[in-house]
This record gives structure tokens, sequence and C-alpha cells, in this order.
């Protein structure tokens, strides 16, 4: 237990450690500081790359969240069968490997610039993202509307609400929790990903992953700890929220 | 009974090549308490949700107040349905769950008020109105279920196994109260159950069905009195059913022996279903129609339930003396209590 803790904390830990280290050492400590962090709120790339990212994520969270719930929605209607089948295809690209996702994003956005005047930019970057997400929103979604007691929709329908109104009324609500859960999973991802951004979003946009990775190439400096930091506790902060959400979920469910 | 409300018109139920109904013909009167009893994949359900709108027959026509409602959606339908597990919204809260319809139909909000209430108080469930649904027990979430649905004033109400989750006092307790409630409301229940009892219990009619068809439609007492078939007669309570042949009128011979009977009209030596009940026949210690031996005794509370072993057949009796196992006795049955039926007949 200990060993593995260790193994797998070690790395992240001497990061976080370094990145209030006073020198430019990253081996040497030379005393406590936060000007690697201050430093971070006048670096003009990194708040433009930072800004970027937040927007792209929640964007991204946000389309994929609405077409994966209505998907989800769609797909649980469905027999068996057909359902099972959809959930197998729009499961698919969630396992498949980034590297094949981000290239075969980046040569589906080049074939389409040569056909309309869409540039590689901020907005392939949004598609891309999108794409990733939506099959975690499926999958976060699914399990909800299965637990739903089925007659649910039909007892609404019985009591005069239209199909659109009984799912507005009815279906939404129960389904919430994983709603949730799904976008927040959905803005998680994005925050986190580099290697799908780094094939689609062209030259003239970069999220901070992109940055970070561009800085360990250029000069090493040690606001590559403080960045990397607050970027490890943004995500571990919204996994905590999800677990939690989960928890309280499932024990809700139970009562 | 007054006019007629519901028909149903040659429904024909097909789901991927299997027969679910063969050609239903069904009237449903005004006010009254009709119940579609049979085994469970009997087709009850299915002609329950097609009056609701859940389903749409192959072929067939249903009319509602003599206007053809095939293609009418279910929320535009003045009937309401009480699920099998109730279906309440987790969501909601008990007034909340009551008041849905109300608030989608856009009634006022002090009627909303009025109308929850005076349904509340039917199902005996005022001060209840803020509880979370899953704080109730299933009983109490039948009652809110049943609340829900009469609120809106439909003029049916569908009951799809609604008692089914309950156990037997309670059954009991809300058979009595849904009879009630239905005399009070006064509007046509239907009501779906494979209960035997329940269905005798609480129904003006009783429509017994098996394999998508219906076998029988009747009042409680014809059903239990005159089953048309030994199907029915074994679903409906409990009977011995033995293989006859008609020698004449009033004349058959089962079970090694001639007995008189009271029907006429079958063919000489047509081959019959013999019925008789259980509490029909006597036993006796010597001297009846047929002999035996006793293979088991039940005590079954008001009644021991005996089986006699008698010419390779095990008959049932009911009877408030008992015999040892291992006796030898007599059986006897009156013409009257032996009910012959063709095989194979149906409504």
């Amino acid at each position: 237990m200990v060993l593995t803790g260790i193994f797998l904390y070690s790395p992240i830990a001497l990061m976080i450690v370094f990145s209030f280290n006073a020198g430019k050492s990253r081996t040497v400590w030379s005393g406590f500081t936060l000007d690697w962090y201050s430093q971070l709120l006048k670096n003009e790339l990194i708040l433009n790359s930072l800004y970027t990212t937040v927007l792209v994520s929640l964007l991204a969270a946000f389309f994929a969240t609405v077409i994966g719930t209505a998907a989800a929605i769609g797909f649980h209607a469905m027999r068996r069968r057909v359902r099972q089948f959809f959930m197998t295809v729009s499961i698919i690209p969630a396992v498949n490997p980034d590297v094949i996702t981000g290239v075969s994003l980046m040569l589906l956005f080049v074939f389409i610039r040569s056909v309309t005047n869409i540039e590689l930019g901020f907005f392939t970057l949004l598609l891309a993202h999108i794409t990733f997400n939506v099959p975690y929103v499926i999958l976060s979604v699914m399990p909800k509307l299965k637990s739903l007691n089925k007659h649910l929709f039909e007892a609404a329908l019985d009591l005069g609400a239209t199909p659109f109104r009984a799912l507005c009324k009815v279906i939404l609500p129960e389904i919430t929790p994983g709603v949730v859960t799904g976008a927040l999973i959905a803005f998680t991802l994005s925050i986190d990903d580099f290697v799908i951004s780094y094939f689609t979003a062209g030259s003239s946009v970069q999220t901070l992953p992109m940055t970070i990775y561009a800085m360990t190439r250029k000069r090493v400096s040690p606001e590559i700890n403080a960045i990397s930091t607050l970027l490890f506790l943004v995500v571990l902060t919204l996994l905590v929220i999800i677990n939690i959400a989960q928890r309280k979920e499932s024990r809700r469910v139970k009562h | 009974m007054s006019k007629d409300l519901i028909r149903l018109v040659d429904c024909v139920m097909v789901f991927d090549d299997d027969v679910i109904l063969n050609s239903i013909n069904l009237t449903i009167k005004n006010q009254e308490f009709l119940t579609l009893l049979g085994p469970s994949g009997c087709g009850k359900t299915t002609t329950l949700r097609i009056i609701g709108g859940f389903e749409t027959p192959t072929s067939g026509d249903v009319f509602f107040d003599g206007v053809r409602i095939n293609d009418v959606p279910p929320y535009k339908r003045r009937v309401n349905t009480v699920f099998q597990k109730y279906a309440l919204f987790p969501h909601l809260n008990v007034y909340e769950n009551v008041a849905f319809g109300l608030r989608i139909a856009k009634t006022r909000e002090d009627e909303i008020k009025t109308r929850v209430n005076d349904s509340l108080a039917l199902v005996g469930l005022l001060g209840y109105e803020k509880r979370r649904v899953h704080q109730l027990s299933g009983g109490q979430q039948q009652r809110v279920a049943i609340a829900r649905a009469v609120v809106n004033r439909p003029q049916v109400l569908l009951l799809d196994e609604p008692l089914g989750a309950l156990d037997l006092k309670l059954r009991k307790e809300m058979q009595a109260e849904l009879k009630a409630i239905q005399k009070q409301v006064g509007i046509t229940f239907i009501y779906v159950t494979h209960d035997q009892e329940e269905a005798l219990t609480m129904s003006d009619t009783v429509v017994v069905m098996n394999n998508g068809e219906i076998l029988q439609i009747g009042t409680p007492q014809d059903i239990y009195n005159e089953p048309i078939n030994a199907f029915v007669a074994d679903f409906i309570g409990e009977s011995n059913i033995i293989d006859g042949v008609m020698i004449g009128d009033c004349d058959v011979e089962f079970s090694g022996r001639r007995f008189e009977c009271v029907d006429r009209g079958f063919d000489k030596d047509e081959p019959v279903d013999v019925v008789i009940r259980p509490e029909d026949l006597t036993v006796g210690e010597g001297g009846g129609q047929l002999s035996g031996t006793v293979s088991s005794v039940t005590f079954k509370g008001v009644h021991y339930e005996m089986m006699v072993d008698s010419g390779g057949f095990s008959w049932m009796v009911h009877s408030t003396l008992s015999q040892p196992v291992g006796a030898a006795v007599s059986l006897s049955v009156k013409p009257f209590d032996i009910h012959i039926m063709r095989k194979g007949k149906t409504a």
C-alpha cells in the first residue's frame, strides 16, 4: 500500500514541493517562495491559454452534456438489440487511443478546410472536445435512465402531459444527478486533454496543457511546476466533487 | 347498469409474430367494476394498455363513448391508470405527485388545493402532503397512486395489479377500500389481476382470459357456479377435473361408473370434462358412489383439505370433518354439483 502510494504520488509530490523552491534548480532546495505563482499571473501566454482551456472546457462540457443526454434518452427508448448496438458504437471512441482520435479528427478538419474555409483553430478544437466528451456523458446518464421505473414516462402521459412535457417534468429531474456527473466528467477531461487538442487546435490557439508542453521544450522554468500544480489541484478537486456526488446519489437510492 | 362506455371490437395484438391478443371483443358499461382475470401472459395487461392508449392494437377498433380512439394518445384520453409498481414521481412529494395532472391541465391554484385535499382524504392520507414518496410504505404509495389518478376525475380508472406488491392482510383491506372508493366516486374501474379471489370479491363483471382470448364474461356468481370450461373452473377456485363420457341426457360416466347429472344436449358418447368442486364432495365411511383411500390431510383453518385416491384419480375434498390418512372412505356427490363441460369450449 505504502509502496504503491510512494510510487504513484512521488512525482506529483516532488513537482508540488519544487513549485515553491526559491532557486531555479530542480534538484537543490534553496528556500520557500511564491514567486513562481505570482509570475504566472504576469505570463500572458499562460493566461491566454488558461482562458482558452476554461472556455473550451465549459463550452465542450455544455454541448457534450446536451448531446449526450439526448442521445442516452434516445438510445434508452430503443429496443434492446438496437440500443446495445448504438451504445457500443458510441462508446468505442472513448476507448480509442487519444492519438488516433486526434489524428483522425485533424484529418477530417483538414479535409473540411479544403472544401469550406473553416480553419483549424478554436472552433475545431471545440468540436474535437465535444466529440470525445459525448461518450462519457452517455455512460454517466444511461445507468440513471435504466434505474428509473419504466412506467414513469407513461404515468406522466397518463396524467395528461405531452411526451415533451413528460420528458421535462419527470424524466429530466430524475436523471439530473447523472447529467451533472456527466458534465463534470466532460469538463475535467477537457481541462486535462493534451493529445487531441494538440492535433486539432491548429497553430493559432493553445490550451494550457499545450503551453506547458511547449514550455518544457524551450527553457525549463519552475513556472511549469507552479502551473502544473494548479492544474493538478483543479482536476483533483473536480474528481473529488464527482465522487462525492456519486456517493450521495447511491446513498439516496438505497433509502 | 347504465350505458356502454368502452367497446373493444376484434382487437388483435401481434408482437414479433407472437399473438398476444386474439380477436378481443369486450363491452364495458359506465360505472361498472370490471376485472380482467387470467394467468400471467394471458393478455390482460395488454388489453388494459390498449384502453389506456399505451398500445395500439395491430387490428381492430377501440371505442370510447361511441368515438373511435385507436389513434388518440394517452394524454388526451379521459382515463387514468394506477400502475403495477405505482410509478410515483420520486422527485416530488405526495402533494405534488397528486397535483401533477391538475398542474398539467393548468388548473387554478386554489382549486388544485381543494381537489388534492379531497382525494388525499378519500384514500386516508391527509397530513402526508409533505412526505417524500420513498418515505412511504407500499400501502401508502398505493394510496397516493390512486389519489393521483382520481384527482383528475377520469371517467375510467385502469388498475394494473395494484395490490400485487402488498402483503395478504393489507391486500384484503385495500380490496374493500378500493370497492368503497369506486362506489363513492362513481366511475368505471377496469381492474387487472391474476388473483381469482380478488376478482370475485370486488367485481361486478369478471372477464376470464387465457392465451390472448376471452374465455368467459359474467358476474362473479356466474363465473364461479357456471364455469364455461375446465380451464375457467380450475382457475376460479379449486376443482376436481376428470375426463368423462356422456352416455345420454343427464347421464355421465367417469371414474368407472355412471352418475346422474343435470346437463342435457350433448352427443351420445361425447367425451367431456367433468368438474366437481372440492366442497361438493361428501366423505362417508361407506355407501357412497366412489370408494377410495385418504392419502393426505391438511388443516386449512375453516376446513380440512383431503386428497382421496380412487380408481387412479386423486380427488380433492374440503370437509369440516377429517379422516385419518390411510382410512378407507366413500365419496358422494349430488347430481346438480356435477358440472359437465365440452372439451376446449370457449366463449
